[in-house]
């Protein structure tokens, strides 16, 4: 049985060290809070909050505390917010330490494509860019290949970049991956019932040892 | 002889708002819908001004904010990072009625920033190696690419505050923060739509997110409709 969502979000929050400051990107990324233990990390949003907490109980949403997908969120004692020139700063800086973001293609060098679709409709940049490039280190935390089995883990990436050479690690629901210099993916471990046979074709790059 | 910050304080939008015309680059506050100052987003519509350049991070969602000026047809051109949902914005983007720059959202503030702290352009490494860097100057420093990005300074910055006082010292509430400090100092002249209007002193000089040097107008609306753009909540569990 490869990962399902929700074994993929309790690996990723595996990758975050007691006491890091962590970005989740919106999406998948996001369920990675729930898998962690109280007080482990603190989660900072792009739009100016650190110590974010869940969302909010049914009937104290407050419209003017959001994430940065505009989602109704909650502050944690010792949380603060800041405006959105000190937040990117903190991004640009170092001081962010993991950013684990979802992706539409991770090349075998580790350049990340997550913000647009050639031909399809511009979303826009918002934070990914900063945050692939200014976060200490970068998890993908993705689908291995899409609906039509193409390849998302690829040799070079044909989607528009966000940021070249930023991914570190690549989490499927096949396993967990590390994009290397030379260009191929090395296997760092496999889901359960997942074998070297599989991930191969799903892969549209070589895989080293 | 009278100064910028001589008697801020006005007594309606519209009069927060002289000056304000057709063809200006106006900044306004706000991610999404959070922390938009409502009332001069539909005090702008009221004053019959078009071919704006709008500078915001969404210009808008849902039909709401800032998409009352994409529909109003004030609007001809968009400086943003993220589209998303605003379906007022794809479909004139699509049409061509309105020229759309996608900007990083990091470098979209930190123009800002720069632009209010007297600095003409920086270098970034945000956007190296993709679309982000067509045209741009680029640098090695260090080791590392970077690209120069130019400051963004606006005629007009509208902004919402929790709490002013009538010098115009700010305090901003939860999320609602976001750009507005930043457009504010990027701005020639900057109003403020205050939730709550004080008397100085109220607000300790310690405690002042945005000091009043940034403002040069404000008016007190203490009525907003504060849409929520995705309500996300967990089941309240017994006895809390």
């Amino acid at each position: 049985m490869p990962f399902s969502k929700s074994d993929m979000a309790r690996r990723a929050a595996a990758e975050i060290p007691a006491g890091a400051i962590v970005n989740l990107g919106i999406g998948l990324p996001t369920l990675c809070a729930d898998y962690l233990p109280a007080g482990h990390a603190y989660l900072h949003s792009e739009n100016g909050l650190l110590g974010m907490g869940p969302f909010p109980y049914e009937g104290d949403e407050d419209p003017q505390l959001i994430n940065a997908g505009k989602q109704t969120v909650t502050v944690l004692p010792g949380g603060s917010t800041f405006d959105s020139a000190s937040s990117f700063a903190m991004i640009r800086g170092g001081h962010v330490d993991l950013a684990i973001l979802g992706a539409m293609q991770v090349s075998a060098r580790g350049d990340l494509a997550n913000w647009a679709v050639p031909g399809g409709k511009i979303m826009g940049i918002g934070g990914a860019m900063d945050l692939a490039s200014g976060c200490r280190r970068v998890i993908a935390l993705m689908q291995h290949a899409n609906k039509t089995g193409e390849h998302k883990l690829v040799a070079t990436c044909t989607y528009p970049l966000t940021a070249a050479r930023a991914v570190a690690r690549v989490i499927t629901e096949l396993g967990v991956f590390d994009p290397t210099p030379d260009g191929g993916f090395r296997i760092v471990e496999l889901a359960p019932d997942v074998d070297r046979a599989m991930v191969e074709r799903l892969t549209g790059a070589p895989l080293v040892d | 002889m009278i100064g910028r910050h001589h008697d801020k304080v006005r007594g309606d939008v519209a009069s927060a708002l002289d000056g304000l015309d057709s063809g200006m680059t106006v900044m306004v506050g706000g991610f999404g819908l959070c922390g938009n100052p409502e009332a001069l987003i539909a005090g702008v519509i009221a004053r019959g001004v078009t071919e704006l350049t709008l500078v915001s991070n969404n210009a808008g969602n849902l039909g709401k904010g800032l998409a009352t000026w994409l529909r109003a047809g004030i609007v001809k051109k968009v400086i943003c990072s993220y589209l998303g949902t605003n379906e007022d914005l794809h479909s004139r983007m699509a049409a061509g009625t309105i020229q759309v720059e996608v900007t990083p959202q990091g470098t979209l503030v930190e123009r800002m920033r720069a632009a209010g702290a007297g600095i003409p352009a920086f270098f970034t490494p945000t956007g190296v190696g993709t679309v982000v860097e067509e045209g741009k100057e680029k640098r090695e420093i260090d080791g590392r690419w970077y690209l120069l990005e130019r400051a963004l300074p606006a005629d007009f910055a509208l902004i919402r505050a929790h709490t002013a006082d009538r010098f115009g010292n700010l305090r901003f509430y939860r999320t609602a923060r976001n750009f507005s400090p930043a457009m504010a100092t990027a701005a020639r002249t900057t109003v403020v739509e205050a939730d709550r209007l004080v008397d100085n002193g109220t607000i300790d000089p310690d405690d002042v997110h945005l000091p009043g040097i940034y403002v040069h107008r404000l008016v007190e609306v203490r009525e907003h409709e504060d849409p929520f753009e995705y309500k996300t909540t967990r089941p309240r569990p017994e006895g809390k």
